[in-house]
């Protein structure tokens, strides 16, 4: 069975965080799958290791893009019934606020606009509350 | 590895970058820099892996290193040390990382006004011409970090 046969397998048996847990990577930094009465979100789990900055004890930059392009993913395998996995194009993140270590961040994704071949997925970032974002992103994958 | 005075100028900034647990986690280490350069190196990991089929790494990986890169070149390009806040960060990948083989990637800051600094950088493998993925940041410089109290926002 390939990869991608197993998470089409998961998606039917409604398990993201199946799906998240076939990537190594995300058992590095801690990224896992949910889902709750809105749809799916992705958590990264607070711990020490991510840190970037350890004046303010706040997440690497690079790894809060990391959550946003894995939510960005997940959240395009939801919605559509692809027949590969989607490959990034590129990715911009704004940091708007510092994502603290001491708390787990989340973050919710949705697709902008998905064409025959190209996907526009916007993503957000939050800890206390979803009104106070501390990233958002945008991102391309083509599909096809 | 830079010449004597630019190492003995700026190695401390550099050793308090790679002493950064995430740096560390992920076994960043600094191979090159001067003033508003640098050029980090990381190494393969079958725990960086995002696609298990294929063995390349994870985009965020890419993301993480170009970060760390963009930052610690701001930081070295700095006149004195201020504390620096990624305002955005924007990535194109162009073509996967080859698995079990090390990344490299190198930035610079080519402009910098008061607050803001400009950075451009890539990341490569066998060849520092053939880039797998290039990046433009920004950096806030000077930020006061977070403030429990105030909006938490970074502030100029």
């Amino acid at each position: 069975m390939t990869l991608f046969d197993r998470i089409v397998e998961l998606k039917a048996a409604g398990d993201p965080a199946g799906i998240s847990a076939l990537i190594p990577y995300t058992g590095f930094v801690g990224l896992g799958c949910e889902l709750d009465a809105k749809g799916l979100f992705c958590r990264l789990a607070s711990q020490p290791s991510n840190m970037g900055n350890t004046i303010i004890e706040a997440v690497h930059g690079g790894v809060v893009g990391a959550l946003l392009e894995h939510t960005a993913v997940m959240q395009l395998l939801w919605d559509s019934d692809l027949e590969r996995l989607p490959k990034i194009v590129n990715l911009s993140v704004d940091y708007l606020r510092p994502a603290l270590c001491a708390h787990d961040l989340l973050a919710r994704g949705w697709v902008v606009k998905q064409g025959r071949r190209v996907a526009n997925v916007r993503v957000e970032a939050w800890q206390e509350s979803p009104e106070r974002p501390v990233a958002a992103a945008h991102a391309h994958f083509i599909l096809g | 590895m830079p010449d004597p005075a630019t190492q003995a100028h700026l190695r401390p900034l550099v050793e308090i970058v790679t002493q950064l647990p995430h740096y560390r986690a992920l076994g960043l280490e600094v191979v090159d820099y001067a003033p508003g350069r640098a050029t980090l190196r990381c190494d393969y990991r079958p725990e960086l892996v995002g696609d298990p089929q294929t063995g390349v790494v994870h985009g965020g990986v890419v993301t993480t290193i170009l970060d760390s890169v963009c930052g610690l070149a701001c930081f070295l390009g700095l006149e004195e040390p201020q504390a620096i806040a990624t305002l955005d960060l924007r990535i194109d990948y162009l073509k996967p990382a080859g698995k079990e083989r090390p990344i490299f990637a190198v930035a610079e800051l080519y402009r910098q006004t008061r607050s803001v600094a400009f950075l451009r950088g890539h990341a490569y493998q066998d060849d520092v011409e053939d880039a797998v993925a290039i990046c433009v940041a920004t950096f806030m410089i000077g930020s006061v970090g977070f403030n429990p109290g105030g909006d938490g926002g970074v502030q100029p």
